[in-house]
């Protein structure tokens, strides 16, 4: 009986866990390109959901289109974002940073509200609702998929950081912006691509999750918070450490909700996310790296 | 130092006779919130503005002041002049005390972390049913009461509050102009610079952090004995950003800015009557132009620009 | 006065400084010159508590300072100025200086606030002590300019004046004469030299040779991470070492 208990809440936590690994890893593309951490990163998560559900109802479009066109959407907004609000500004301190993505999170949610109103909407799962059995667990088609999305993702993301141009450029400048600016990287153009890779990945992420979730005007704030947590443990890095790092932190809130308090579900994330922050700066799997420090 | 005096004298009259000027019942109680929110928006802007350390979770700091007076005087039926004290004491600690590893974080991840321990805090207001009354909120809170006075209505409430606005004011001037402030600043320009000089730039923010958090519980006590009722939903993720806004909007590093700035923020969902909560949009859009377009807040940008217009208008009439 | 032993560096597999050694005599203006990534800047912050080092010591008149803060060596009375000016660029020009007076007052946070009568009076006695730095530079006249606004030139001078108000015995400087005019470079070296009449240790890095042969009493030259040379300027001028460094012979 408790071993089914905790199975199950391993299982349902390891699904979460994946939707915030790709939420962080849309942070840390975005903090690796630019040295900007994104606090307008949730709402693009917000958007994926809400817009697929527009496509769906108003376009009366089937879900294998109206994803595809959720995403776009989702990624002008992304590049509109970037454009208006961050290329232009004249003093790029983080503080000045800090407060204009936060303005920009504000006003996109704001417009959300104006637009979905402030009821909570569903999309369908993607492949009925049936729960699957698995030991003495069971789960629902819905978190295979995510699951599976997340992996195909991971491995596209991997195939385009190391194996195309572009993305051997975008890793260039993570390691220097100015070396990469030397040797004739238009780093203007990269940063615009973190912004597109990153807004893209969160609707994605806001899509898949939302048949589970259900999905809001204000859904971004949390999600975007637990996947920048997600990049924390994971020491910003946008590959494999911040899989782990969201698996982590999904199984570890979905343990703490089941098994001391739901109500103190939301604080776990935060909790950890000010030790790894305290102790290891770093991230749990990082080198010594006095930069964040 | 003069001109100083007079302008602080000149600010204090005018606040001091405001009440007969918009003397409206209601306007009253907005007024009061202003009070409140200048309080804070100072308490924010000496970290942010002077030290240039950002914090996400001052409506925490400004919940737990209020919640501990509030706990203190209904469930242990302290008198309020004493529970005032005791709160600002255990919040100034526990700044001191989170401060310590707080602040060896910049920039972004200062932000992130005093945004999770801004929500944490709000979590337990939440959740200590027992304690805090949970969300439905905690009431009967007494109102403050001096020599046979008993600070019950708007305008009583409102030369109650302002008084101790008034005084930190002060504080924060006297603070910004002298050897402290001085070192806050230099630790904003330039850290490394700071210390070469002698400058513990460590302690400093720690002790700047505790001040703002003891000013901000301060805020939170006076809150609680003027309306009586709290819930969780004054001190959430939002609010804080709000105080960001009004810090940024009246103009970092610049006292009389905050006050400028909560009172644009306070009076602001009072003429959008009837935009319900879109007000929210306006904040988003405001931080962001205010960013973008007048970095030194309103009170730097609205001289700055009254001069450029009035110049070109001279070269005008030259030409 | 300052003595250095043995100090090593290491960022991450290469060797910036190796077993650097020397001695510098109170009262002294010491150059320490060489070749770009000599690693005389990196020298420079661990002495004055910017880096720490691989390895080895540093000793202040008799004390063992290896690995103090900046702000605890500020106290025991060395300073230093850096390569790229570090003015605190909000703050105006006589407030800058006055920063400089931190260690040499000490109304804390709550006296300041309230404005108590000795903080007043110390007020007062800070202010007294920038201006009188600030007339020794030479820029009082810009005492109420912004920092940020000055020219690079009398920001150095600001960078100076700021520095002395610590009241150091000792004091080491960046490429004081980076990016200055000659007539500029000029009035340095007599402040320099003005700087050593009030009894002050003078350490500096320097390019500019003009500068280094004219007012140092004695010169380190490193190359490579390691100390090269140590004499008087004659000595350094004629010695063949120093020579190939800088001529990059490979003999």
């Amino acid at each position: 009986m408790q071993f089914d208990q905790i199975l199950q809440y391993t299982l349902s936590g390891l699904s979460t866990g994946a939707i915030y690994a790709l939420i962080g890893i849309g942070f840390s593309i975005i903090y690796n390109a630019t040295g900007i951490i994104n606090f307008a990163q949730g709402e693009f998560v917000m958007l994926g959901g809400l817009l697929t559900l527009s496509c769906l109802d108003l376009l009366k479009l089937p879900l294998w289109a109206a994803i595809p066109c959720a995403v776009a959407v989702s990624t002008v907004v992304g590049i509109l974002f970037e454009r208006l609000a961050i290329r232009p500004l004249r003093h790029p301190t983080p503080i000045n940073l800090v407060i204009i993505t936060i303005g920009g999170s504000i006003l996109i949610r704001g417009l959300a509200m104006l637009v979905w109103g402030k009821d909570t909407h569903t999309i369908p799962a993607f492949s009925g609702d049936a729960p699957i059995a698995i030991g003495g667990a069971t789960i629902l088609p819905q978190h295979i998929w995510i699951l599976a999305i997340t992996l195909i993702i991971i491995m596209v993301n991997k195939v385009y950081f190391y194996h195309t141009i572009s993305g051997k450029a975008m890793r260039a400048c993570s390691y220097n912006r100015r070396a990469a600016g030397l040797v004739g990287i238009d780093v203007k153009r990269m940063v615009l691509f973190s912004f597109i890779i990153s807004s893209a990945m969160g609707s994605i992420a806001g899509i898949i999750v939302a048949p589970l979730t259900m999905t809001a005007y204000d859904v971004g704030v949390m999600l975007g918070l637990k996947g920048f947590c997600a990049a924390i443990i994971g020491g910003m890095s946008s590959g494999i450490s911040t899989v782990i790092g969201g698996l982590i932190l999904g199984v570890l809130e979905s343990l703490g909700a089941g098994l001391i308090s739901s109500g103190y579900k939301d604080a776990i994330a935060f909790i950890i996310l000010l030790l790894i922050l305290f102790i290891r700066p770093q991230g749990l799997f990082g080198k010594a790296d006095s930069e964040r420090v | 130092m003069k001109r100083d005096l007079l302008l602080f004298t000149a600010f204090s009259l005018f606040i001091m006779v405001a009440p007969q000027i918009f003397a409206g019942g209601y306007l009253m109680n907005v007024l009061v919130f202003v009070g409140i929110n200048t309080m804070l928006a100072i308490a924010l802007n000496l970290l942010l503005g002077y030290a240039g350390q950002i914090s996400l979770g001052h409506a925490g700091f400004f919940g737990l002041g209020a919640y501990l007076s509030g706990i203190l005087t209904t469930t242990y039926s302290l008198n309020p002049w004493l529970a005032m004290p005791i709160a600002a004491c255990v919040v100034g600690s526990l700044a001191y005390l989170i401060g310590l590893p707080v602040l060896k974080l910049k920039g972004h991840y200062l932000a992130m972390a005093t945004l999770g321990l801004g929500i944490i805090i709000y979590i337990v207001f939440n959740e200590t049913v027992d304690l805090t009354g949970g969300p439905s909120g905690l009431s009967g809170i007494p109102n403050l009461h001096v020599a046979g006075i008993t600070f019950d209505s708007d305008v009583k409430n409102y030369y109650l509050i302002w008084g101790v606005t008034l005084a930190v004011m002060l504080f924060s001037l006297n603070l910004a102009g002298s050897r402290v402030g001085r070192a806050l600043r230099a630790v904003h320009d330039s850290e490394v610079a700071a210390q070469v000089l002698g400058v513990d730039a460590r302690g400093l923010k720690v002790q700047i952090f505790a001040l703002s958090a003891i000013i901000s519980s301060l805020a939170g006590s006076l809150y609680a004995h003027t309306m009586t009722f709290i819930s969780p939903a004054s001190f959430g993720f939002n609010f804080s950003i709000e105080l960001l806004t009004m810090v940024v909007i009246g103009g970092l590093g610049s006292i009389y800015g905050s006050f400028l700035g909560a009172a644009l923020l306070t009076l602001l969902p009072e003429i959008l009557r009837g935009a319900n909560d879109y007000d929210i949009i306006i904040y988003g859009a405001l931080l962001m132009v205010m960013v973008m377009f007048m970095p030194g807040g309103l009170v730097r940008g609205v001289p700055a620009l009254f001069r450029k217009v009035f110049s070109r208008k001279a070269e005008g009439g030259h030409a | 006065m300052l003595e250095v032993t043995g100090i090593t560096q290491i960022f991450g597999g290469v060797t910036a400084l190796d077993t650097v050694s020397f001695s510098i005599a109170k009262g002294d203006i010491t150059g320490v010159i060489g070749p770009n990534g000599a690693g005389k800047t990196t020298l420079f912050n661990i002495i004055t508590g910017i880096y720490h080092q691989t390895a080895g010591t540093v000793t202040l008149e008799g004390k063992n300072i290896t690995g103090l803060p900046p702000e605890k060596l500020a106290r025991l009375a060395m300073v230093r100025t850096f390569q790229n000016i570090e003015l605190f660029g909000g703050m105006t020009v006589l407030e800058n200086v006055m920063v400089g007076m931190h260690t040499k007052s000490s109304s804390g946070l709550l006296a300041c606030a309230l404005k108590m009568p000795w903080s007043i009076s110390e007020e007062r006695r800070i202010r007294a002590g920038a201006m009188k730095w600030l007339e020794f530079t030479g820029i009082l006249d810009l005492a109420d300019h912004t920092a940020g606004s000055l020219p690079f030139g009398k920001g150095r001078l600001l960078e100076i004046a700021r520095a002395l108000a610590v009241e150091p015995r000792i004091m080491l400087m960046d490429e004081p004469a980076a990016g200055l005019n000659s007539q500029e470079t000029l009035g340095l070296s007599r402040l320099i030299k003005q700087i050593r009449d009030l009894g002050i240790t003078v350490v500096l890095v320097e390019h500019d040779m003009e500068l280094v042969m004219d007012i140092c009493d004695r010169i380190v030259v490193l190359n490579l991470g390691k100390k090269l040379a140590e004499g008087t300027p004659r000595e350094i001028q004629e010695s063949p070492e120093v020579i190939a460094a800088y001529l990059g012979d490979d003999d």
